[in-house]
């Protein structure tokens, strides 16, 4: 089943890519290929090899549970959060905060967690910034 | 003896106390990312490649540290095989069935230094066979012409799934959605932009680093935070390792076998769509046919233990012949190292031996350099290493994780490349779940533009006749090989893919 949605959702990409490409404005100076017929034929065979795979699905995967999901899910959306913050905040603190929370939702407990996230944080702030002089996010503090 | 002079020459360019400090640094953050279950050699020259960037080197330092890396995470995924029974790396798969029957039996630092010594066996000949062999294939390629060289990409697509393939539709279309990828931005030759929809960030293009980090590394973290929560305890409670030099006789009855599989592996890593995990394979098989007439092999045969390590390390080195002289990779992490060229604005290639001969060679000194700075770390440090292993993924993941951010961040500064590295981490979960490979999606982005314009040209050459693409004998060999490797793998990829299975564990979800 798995492989019948994801195949049908491959179509519709390869549509999508398709009708995408046909929008791309000719330039006056084209060659005589131009810019659209690559990304045609790549819309093609993405087309057909979705196709396949809808008709002629494999297993199912094994998906993991709803709480699993949820958990993949607030993952991403620290993550995000700390790309946003990032700037903000500065990298120590981010870096801090979101190791942390990735180690505790691997199982951790929270004191252990904290302390791999401030141990990451420092870690990689003074391997890579002092040691190496790689430039990190600035915070207001300046680190 | 053209070549030797151009050696020695590179031995000039690598020795320096940089390069030599690059090699030990890569050797040895290799051998680690090797042994760790879940960091395989791809993810680990994916996370560093930023890195190598935003430190300002040179292309020869950076390649000199990434390929260190690549070759020490061949030695290293060894050893979590012989302790733990867990290959570090999918190439390691087959160390596991003898070496760790070998542990078992307490004699888990014989497995380790045999196959220590059979890994630079096999690297050491792999070796010298880029050596001879890549500046031949140079000189077939520099026959191409554009219409050979897009036969070329095509063929490297269509091999890519390898011969241990199962969903041809899905490796094609992995391809397809790399290649589309690659065409986001504006055209290099019109300069209309394509697929931006009207988003300035993505004029220049999408990074193929961002995309390479945030397929291979996050994703890993996000099978892990899918996998194993709860019981993310990796170090067993004490390792015996026990002497550390293998007897004599040990080493004079895996001779025969180390130097038969390395040749073996090194013809595996050159084809197409082989790679090293292959390579591996058909080694560990080869000898049990040939030399296996007590029944031994699986119950702790060093000869067992030998086959496979001198394989992998041999097609590890053999895989990088088609990358340095065609341009065109034929597995995994060399993709990786591909990346790392042309972030560098070099283009792999016949000319890169005539334009670059100090990167090349420079390279290829660096080469055995680390093979036997890994020797002596593989060897007499081994101990090191094994108490890497103690560190559980609940401490690893998020280092990992963090990591990569720091990198792609440190390229860029940008926090758009940091939504879009999520966006193909959760992207190259969803994928792996689906048994959608993910080198192929790499290797579009990669050389989705050069296919392009190599297409373009070849036409434009011959005034917009499409024919013009299959008109030589050399184009038609290639598309001939191309065809058929996509289509046996549909007869016979099931039947290797599971006897693959079968003796190993389905450890580490990306192939080398």
């Amino acid at each position: 089943m798995s492989d019948r949605i994801f195949g049908v959702f491959g179509v519709l990409l390869a549509i999508g890519f398709a009708f995408a490409a046909l929008q791309i404005e000719e330039s006056f100076l084209s060659d005589a290929v131009g810019p659209k017929a690559f990304p045609l034929i790549i819309a093609a065979i993405l087309g057909i090899s979705s196709a396949v795979i809808a008709l002629k699905p494999d297993a199912a995967p094994h998906w993991p549970a709803l709480p699993r999901l949820a958990e993949l899910a607030a993952a991403t959306v620290v993550m995000a959060l700390y790309a946003h913050f990032l700037p903000v905040i500065g990298f120590v603190f981010a870096t801090a905060i979101a190791a942390a929370y990735l180690s505790w939702r691997l199982g951790n407990t929270l004191l252990l967690s904290a302390a791999t996230g401030i141990g990451t944080s420092v870690g990689i702030y003074v391997i890579f910034h002092l040691v190496l002089g790689l430039s990190l996010a600035r915070g207001p503090l300046g680190f | 003896m053209d070549t030797l002079a151009n050696l020695a020459d590179g031995f000039g360019v690598a020795l320096t106390f940089q390069n030599i400090g690059l090699a030990l640094l890569g050797c040895f953050l290799g051998t680690i990312m090797g042994a760790l279950p879940g960091l395989g050699p791809s993810n680990g020259v994916a996370i560093l490649i930023p890195l190598a960037f935003t430190l300002g080197l040179g292309p020869t330092p950076s390649l000199i540290l990434l390929t260190s890396v690549y070759y020490g995470a061949m030695y290293g995924g060894r050893i979590s095989s012989i302790l733990l029974g867990i290959p570090g790396d999918e190439p390691a798969m087959m160390t596991v069935l003898d070496g760790h029957p070998m542990a078992k039996k307490g004699m888990a630092g014989e497995a380790l230094s045999l196959s220590g010594l059979a890994s630079f066996v096999g690297a050491f000949i792999a070796t010298w066979g880029l050596i001879f062999l890549a500046p031949q294939l140079v000189k077939i390629a520099l026959l191409f012409g554009p219409a050979e060289y897009f036969a070329l990409f095509a063929l490297a697509f269509m091999t890519l799934g390898g011969v241990s393939s199962t969903n041809q539709a899905k490796s094609a279309f992995a391809a397809m959605l790399g290649l589309g990828l690659a065409m986001i931005g504006v055209d290099t030759q019109t300069g209309v932009p394509r697929f931006t929809f009207g988003e300035v960030h993505l004029y220049d293009g999408l990074d193929f680093l961002v995309a390479i980090v945030g397929l291979f590394a996050l994703s890993e973290v996000f099978i892990f935070l899918e996998e194993r929560h709860g019981n993310a305890d990796a170090g067993p409670s004490k390792l015996v390792i026990g002497r550390l030099t293998p007897p004599m006789s040990m080493i004079k009855s895996c001779t025969p076998t180390m130097l038969r599989t390395s040749v073996l592996g090194f013809i595996a890593g050159v084809l197409p769509g082989a790679g090293a995990s292959l390579g591996s394979f058909i080694s560990y098989s080869m000898e049990k046919r040939l030399v296996d007439k007590e029944n031994t092999f699986g119950t702790g045969d060093p000869r067992g233990v030998a086959a496979p390590e001198a394989g992998n390390n041999a097609a590890a080195g053999g895989a990088l012949v088609p990358m340095l002289a065609l341009g065109v990779p034929g597995s995994g992490t060399t993709a990786v190292l591909l990346a790392v060229l042309l972030s560098l604005n070099i283009t792999p290639g016949p000319l890169l031996f005539a334009n670059n001969p100090d990167v090349v060679w420079g390279l290829i000194a660096a080469l055995f350099i680390a093979n036997f700075m890994l020797l002596a770390m593989n060897i007499p440090m081994v101990g090191i290493f094994t108490r890497v292993l103690m560190i559980p993924p609940k401490v690893l993941m998020p280092i990992v994780a963090m990591v990569s951010f720091v990198g792609i961040y440190g390229i860029s500064g940008s926090t758009f490349d940091l939504y879009v590295m999520i966006a193909f981490g959760v992207g190259g979960w969803v994928l792996r779940k689906l048994d959608v490979p993910l080198v192929p999606i790499i290797l579009g982005t990669l050389l989705g533009n050069a296919m392009e314009n190599n297409l373009r040209r070849a036409i434009t050459i011959d005034d917009g006749n499409w024919w013009t693409l299959i008109d030589s004998p050399l184009s038609i060999t290639l598309w001939a090989v191309a065809i058929i490797g996509f289509v046996l793998p549909l007869i016979i990829g099931a039947r290797v893919k599971a006897r693959m299975h079968a003796r190993g564990d389905e450890e580490g979800a990306i192939s080398d």
